[in-house]
């Protein structure tokens, strides 16, 4: 029987194949909504190193994602928007040299992991051509326009949180809390959703990320 | 002179071009205020990148929700007729051509379109946001200005951007405290004009060179 419902935070990091040093995670959320803080927040006492992170903004105050910074885990970040209100943790360890930062626009962050959850490796895209975010990547026109190439995005770990979840891993999402963690959970070898409840059975015309994406949820409350 | 256009006059010549119908994105800052401004006659929908169609004003305090927030991250509403969609649905909208109007502000505009607006020299770390998306896949980019001369005295309407560029020949118009002006190929074409304002004024207050409808409307702040 598929049950992809863990009992503990701690037993779903244990059965994890894909947290290791040198790994690359993908978190989801924008600003602070659907952001998976408690994923981020436990992945931060692992005591792990190397790790890249793959996330719109890069944390604000001391929570999720700028706890995981302050551990000093992470060596890589890659932002669309990493400075922003509060994002203090990051703008200290960039600022100290301690942390490479790769700024790609908003768009083909996530076009870059649709791509790698959907199995392709490439894609051009007219955004940012003439710019110095292109700066070294190939150029080819089509049809009279520029086009810059830009490489997919593959994780080894998407952290996501969503709404509801079944036990065969089909997620929902409230609202603004959405953005891109659907992106995310295709993109990685092991995808974790914190899941606010679990349900019987999500309506199948209302899953948004169907279970094959997932593998392992926990319940995490409102 | 007349007194220049205060950013809410600006925002209301700007509404007064949507089409009925239009689906808008609206930056982050002095374009959300657009969405003010809207005439009742029109239906526009907004678009926030974050994965919303149908973005309403702010909730009556109380009633935000920690879920439903907009690109600049702060609580909003959604209207009727509204919906929630990914990132790369959103992106796809914004990318695909299917937004009508980006509405944008802008550290530097050039004669032939250019669009510098996502970073000063000596910022420590870059941060580019949707703005390289939006200028390079909405059918049209209009660029809001609050003052169109800067603290400096420098121009911010000029011949080439100095600044970083957000995207190439990108915007098609640029509403300004004192005109507004179309980029077209032929270099900029001033449409409309701040009351008490000569071309000879205006022009000695942008670092290209100016053509000016035959039929310039005027501008006037209004009285508040």
């Amino acid at each position: 029987m598929i049950d992809k419902r863990c009992r503990t935070l701690a037993d779903m990091l244990a059965q994890c194949p894909d947290l290791h040093d040198g790994a690359v995670l993908l978190a989801g959320g924008f600003g602070d909504a659907g952001v998976p803080v408690l994923l981020l927040e436990a992945i931060a006492e692992l005591g792990l190193k190397d790790l890249t992170v793959v996330s719109n903004n890069a944390g604000a105050g001391e929570r999720g994602l700028a706890r995981l910074l302050r551990s000093g885990s992470v060596s890589r970040i890659i932002c669309s928007f990493p400075r922003s209100a509060g994002s203090v943790v990051f703008e200290e360890r960039y600022d100290a040299g301690l942390l490479a930062l790769e700024v790609v626009p908003q768009g083909t962050l996530a076009e870059r992991l649709r791509a790698g959850g959907a199995g392709i490796p490439a894609f051009y895209t007219p955004t940012a051509y003439g710019t110095e975010l292109a700066a070294g990547k190939e150029v080819r026109e089509f049809d009279g326009r520029h086009y810059v190439m830009e490489r997919a995005i593959r994780g080894d770990v998407a952290l996501v949180h969503a709404a509801t979840g079944d036990r065969w891993g089909n997620l929902t999402y409230a609202m603004t809390a959405r953005n891109f963690n659907p992106v995310m959970a295709t993109a990685a070898r092991s995808t974790l959703a914190e899941v606010r409840h679990f349900v019987d059975v999500v309506p199948p015309e209302l899953v948004v990320t169907p279970g094959i994406f997932v593998h392992s949820m926990l319940e995490v409350g409102a | 002179m007349s007194k220049p256009l205060s950013p809410d006059d600006i925002a209301a010549r700007v509404a007064e071009d949507l089409p009925d119908g239009a689906y808008v994105n609206l930056g982050i800052g002095m374009p959300m205020r657009v969405a003010e401004f809207l005439p009742p006659d029109r239906e526009c929908v907004l678009h926030s990148e974050n994965g919303l169609l149908g973005m309403g004003p702010a909730p009556a305090p109380g009633a935000e929700s920690p879920d439903l927030i907009n690109a600049g991250k702060q609580p909003v509403t959604v209207l009727a007729g509204g919906a929630f969609f990914h990132h790369a649905d959103s992106f796809a909208m914004i990318r695909g051509g299917h937004i009508d109007v980006s509405i944008l502000g802008a550290y530097q505009v050039a004669a032939n379109g250019d669009l510098a607006n996502w970073a000063l020299p000596g910022a420590k770390a870059p941060a580019v946001g949707g703005a390289m998306d939006l200028v390079a896949g909405a059918k049209q980019v209009w660029v809001m200005l609050a003052q169109q001369v800067g603290k400096d005295g420098a121009p911010r309407i000029v011949e080439r951007c100095s600044l970083p560029l957000t995207g190439p020949a990108c915007v098609d118009r640029i509403y300004t405290d004192l005109a507004v002006l179309e980029v077209t190929p032929d270099g900029l074409l001033v449409t409309d004009l701040l009351e008490g304002l000569s071309e000879a004024e205006l022009q000695a207050t942008v670092g290209a060179p100016l053509r000016f409808a035959p039929a310039c409307r005027r501008l006037r702040a209004s009285a508040a």
